[in-house]
């Protein structure tokens, strides 16, 4: 399979993204210009961690109408495989291809250090090779990463199941303090109704050896690589 | 030439922590009365159009598209 890494003005963790993918995962990845056109060919599309366009007007705001977004969307459209960390994630929601939105942490600081979140549903490309109630510990290094989404829209994502990850402590329990930023629901990632489109502010590319302190984010890159392969029955979809 | 000046503001029921800090700060420099502050943002445009219709439809859908979120924000202007 092949996986692309978009870089915007102002990313930061593409490196990490591409260096876990191709010398960890063993994986084909391409760093993916912000400026250019999508090209053809890719199963799986990273927006990484950073502060593109330095965050400026909303994060996520600007990122939405680089020019390689459109194609980002229609990718998206045909059931591509699109996963948005961090920066990312806020970008896929000011796009409109994931729900709700990433707002100033509730402590009003930034916050960085390792978390806890509970694997929700197993059912999506991104979460298909781990357990419902499984623990993964992964870093955060966000300002703002509280998740907020209308009581309506909410419940649809809990009806829909697309709340694949929550916040939790080491024992799995909803837990105070164990929320880093104060979303609502303690939402650590969401995925779009398709689920092909997965957004989380955890960082799982900072969690792919065991001398970065954890191995959980494997997990996530794993799932998607045996995802692709069962697609690759089929048709490419990029 | 028209000037044109952006209100964004939180919508009700959207936490604002930022607003709470102020407020706290109001409250501890002696400022009893005030009962809530909520934060926004603030913009003012040049635009080079031939009609105030023309300004307040085109300056909506940059509000609608990209100056205000509308999952959290509402906006208003004033065209001068």
């Amino acid at each position: 399979m092949r996986w692309g890494v978009i870089v915007f003005p102002g990313s930061c963790d593409e490196q990490d993204v591409y260096d876990c993918l191709k010398h960890v995962v063993k994986q084909d990845v391409e760093f993916l210009w912000h400026g250019e056109n999508l090209k053809n060919g890719f199963d799986c599309l990273v927006l990484p961690g950073g502060f593109s366009y330095g965050d400026y007007l909303r994060a996520g705001a600007m990122a939405r109408f680089s020019p390689i977004m459109p194609g980002v969307v229609e990718f998206a459209a045909r059931g591509g495989l699109v996963l948005g960390i961090c920066n990312g994630f806020q970008i896929l929601c000011e796009a409109g291809l994931l729900p709700g939105v990433l707002t100033r942490n509730s402590s009003l600081q930034f916050v960085c250090r390792q978390v806890y979140m509970r694997l929700e549903e197993t059912d999506t490309p991104f979460t298909c090779a781990g357990k419902k109630g499984q623990l993964l510990k992964l870093p955060v290094k966000h300002g703002e990463g509280c998740y907020y989404a209308d009581p309506a829209t909410l419940e649809r994502l809990r009806q829909n199941r697309q709340i694949l990850f929550r916040y939790v402590d080491g024992k799995g329990k909803n837990a105070a303090g164990a929320n880093p930023n104060g979303s609502i629901d303690d939402i650590a990632g969401v995925c779009n109704t398709g689920r092909n489109v997965f957004g989380l502010m955890p960082h799982p590319e900072d969690a792919t050896e065991k001398i970065l302190g954890s191995e959980d984010g494997l997990k996530i890159f794993l799932s998607i690589v045996a995802a692709c392969e069962k697609r690759e029955k089929g048709a490419r979809v990029g | 030439m028209m000037r044109v000046t952006i209100f964004v503001s939180l919508k009700e029921g959207v936490l604002d922590p930022q607003g709470k800090a102020v407020e706290r700060s109001l409250h501890s420099l002696g400022f009893a009365e005030v009962q809530e502050v909520r934060m926004g943002k603030y913009m003012e445009l040049s635009l080079n159009l031939p009609s105030r219709e023309e300004a307040e439809k085109r300056v909506r859908e940059m509000c609608a598209r990209l100056l205000a979120n509308p999952v959290i924000e509402d906006y208003r202007f004033e065209i001068e």
